[in-house]
């Protein structure tokens, strides 16, 4: 069943007029009852007790002379009031001395009268009346009233109190068919509008105003909302197109930027393609001449001036490698990155075998640690190895016992990979110079090289999000770090 | 030219270059019948019998081999190789191109057009006379070209 709260406000104005009215009609019409009953109680009683005054006025003679007959005959003209159920007339001596009985009652007469006066019991209305001449007292007049005209007139009472009660109901139900309106069809019509308004989204919709009334000022307070919505739309949707504007606007300044940034990075390609090609077309004809006059002419070159072509040879192959290295860290700049997952360790061992069975000379001792697989471009982490390693190598190179330990550690976000060595190390004040392409710690009578690797190994790991770092001490060794985001 | 037969044709813009591959195909008796050419217009004509080489010569007196640079001024390496590779008097003959970078982003194309061979060119003079000694055992002595 549905809760009163729950109902909708049409039903709900109707229950609480019927209810009102109902319970009005009731009180009113249990007032009017209880009136009714003990005007007619006093009524009936007056009523008899005229009666009563009549009869025994009439019943004088009959008992002056002790004629029993006439005062039969008198009683029986009770006939004529059916409510009357009995009567009796007692002599001087209070002896039963005539009676009188309705067809359909019977009953016992008191013995002998009782005190003068009519009262009520609980079935009927009973009294005793004097039979006076002057001040003598003939004898009594007995009256038995039963109380069905009362309730006969009850019921009749009873039956338009239903009536009335079922009318007033029509009516009611009627007029507040008719009233509630006026109440709830404005309420309606604002909840249709919020639903309308919700449902499309159309705030330009306003609710109509039906009178100056409470809902005068709900529907205008709900009006005045709509209106201040649809200005902050308003704002909003400006707020959001010049939003819009700027984005393509900064979208077209960043996509001229991003075309001319293509356009330099397609110029350095061809740049460092003529450089390659460019550079190294001279190298060869230097180096190739100067082999020719050491071949051609050598009977007349003595050692000094043999010394000298070895010189020339010597620096323009070290210009081709810069070239090459050179080249080697722009590729890497252009390459993308192809992730797979790597095995570290194998891929470790394996440059470490590749790198001595270069070189058979290193006695090294070499610690390598399990390391976990992570993801990466392989031919590029490989790269990152081999310079890691190939410098390790290089630069403990030296020592009495060198000592090169490759592994890893867990952290935060990734993992972090190591190749430590015993070597010659570096100055901590310039490990920002480390990872710079050309930027040298070591001259390259002590050690060669080009200073090309770290930077490769550098642009290698940022391109793969993980950074370098490094620690060193002169002549203690260094460690070289790279990070991997997991 | 001693014979009609040419085995090399070479066309090289850069004379030194040019000179240090002579001297080491001589070195090994390769280049008896050599011709050198400065740039891809005069290649052209030899290898087509046309311009100034229009009556001197005939196209099926082909080379054994050319040695082709990709860098010259007028028509390049690349344009050389795709005449003769979609011609079909000149299609079986051998072309390698020779280049200072293996970073010339033309090699893809060189070799979709159907280039014998690609050889870059080594700074380091050893490795250089290698190259040049391997390329002309090959294409001279090795390799069989089509009747």
């Amino acid at each position: 069943m549905m809760l009163f709260r729950d109902m909708p406000i049409r039903k709900k104005m109707m229950r609480i007029i019927f209810l009102i009215s109902g319970v009005v009609l009731l009180v009113t019409c249990i007032t009017f009852f209880i009136y009714e009953f003990y005007a007619f109680r006093k009524t009936t009683l007056e009523k008899l007790s005229t009666i009563g005054k009549i009869i025994a006025a009439n019943s004088t003679a009959a008992l002056a002379f002790d004629n029993a007959e006439d005062a039969t005959e008198i009683l029986s003209a009770l006939q004529t009031e059916p409510h009357i159920v009995a009567a009796g007339l007692y002599d001087e001596d209070g002896n039963l001395f005539s009676k009188y009985l309705s067809a359909t009652t019977f009953i016992a007469f008191p013995v002998k009268p009782g005190e003068e006066g009519y009262y009520f019991v609980p079935s009927h209305l009973e009294g005793f009346q004097p039979v006076m001449v002057g001040k003598r007292k003939l004898g009594t007049l007995y009256l038995r009233s039963d109380l069905g005209a009362m309730y006969e007139r009850l019921k009749l009472y009873g039956g338009i109190v239903a009536l009335v009660i079922v009318l007033s109901f029509i009516l009611a139900y009627m007029l507040s068919r008719v009233l509630q309106k006026s109440i709830s069809k404005p309420i309606l019509r604002l909840a249709e509008t919020a639903r309308m308004i919700s449902d499309q989204k159309d705030f330009s919709v306003r609710a109509v105003k039906t009178g100056h009334d409470e809902l005068g000022t709900l529907t205008d307070a709900f009006n005045n909302m709509l209106v201040q919505i649809q200005d902050q739309n308003q704002a909003l949707n400006e707020f959001n197109y010049n939003l819009e504007q700027k984005v393509s606007d900064r979208t077209i300044q960043l996509e001229s930027v991003n075309k001319a940034l293509q356009a330099v990075n397609k110029e350095l390609e061809a740049f460092s393609y003529s450089i390659s090609h460019d550079l190294r077309a001279p190298l060869r004809g230097i180096i190739g001449f100067a082999t020719m006059l050491e071949e051609d002419y050598s009977s007349q070159l003595d050692d000094e001036a043999k010394r000298i072509t070895g010189v020339i040879k010597s620096n323009t192959l070290k210009m081709g490698h810069l070239i090459d290295d050179l080249l080697a860290f722009s590729r890497m700049g252009r390459q993308d990155i192809k992730k797979t997952i790597i095995p570290t360790t194998s891929i470790a061992k394996e440059v470490i075998e590749e790198l001595l069975s270069e070189n058979k000379n290193y006695h090294v001792k070499w610690i390598v640690h399990e390391m976990p697989d992570i993801k990466g471009d392989i031919n590029a982490i490989r790269q990152v190895w081999i310079n890691l390693v190939s410098n390790a190598l290089k630069y403990s190179a030296n020592k009495e016992q060198p000592q090169v330990e490759i592994g890893s550690r867990e952290q935060e976000g990734g993992t972090v990979f190591y190749v430590k060595d015993n070597g010659v190390g570096f100055d901590e004040k310039y490990k920002d110079k480390l990872f710079r392409v050309f930027q040298r710690l070591h001259s390259v009578e002590e050690f060669e090289g080009t200073g090309v690797g770290l930077a490769i190994v550098e642009k290698i790991i940022s391109k793969h999000g993980g950074k370098v770092w490094a620690e060193g001490e002169e002549n203690k060794g260094a460690c070289f770090y790279f990070s991997l985001p997991g | 030219m001693d014979s009609k037969i040419v085995e090399v044709l070479l066309v090289e813009d850069s004379s030194t270059d040019a000179e240090l591959i002579i001297r080491e195909l001589r070195k090994h008796n390769m280049s008896n019948n050599l011709v050198h050419l400065r740039n891809g217009e005069e290649a052209l004509d030899f290898i087509f019998a046309i311009g100034k080489y229009a009556g001197v010569r005939e196209v099926r007196d082909s080379p054994k081999v050319i040695l082709l640079d990709i860098h010259m001024p007028k028509v390049n390496g690349i344009e050389v190789l795709e005449k003769i590779k979609s011609d079909p008097r000149t299609r079986s003959i051998p072309v390698v191109i020779l280049t200072s970078s293996k970073e010339n982003p033309d090699i893809k194309k060189c070799y979709e057009l159907g280039v014998n061979s690609y050889i870059v060119k080594p700074v380091d003079f050893d490795g250089f006379t290698k190259a040049m000694k391997n390329l002309g055992l090959y294409w001279l002595l090795i390799n069989q070209p089509p009747e």
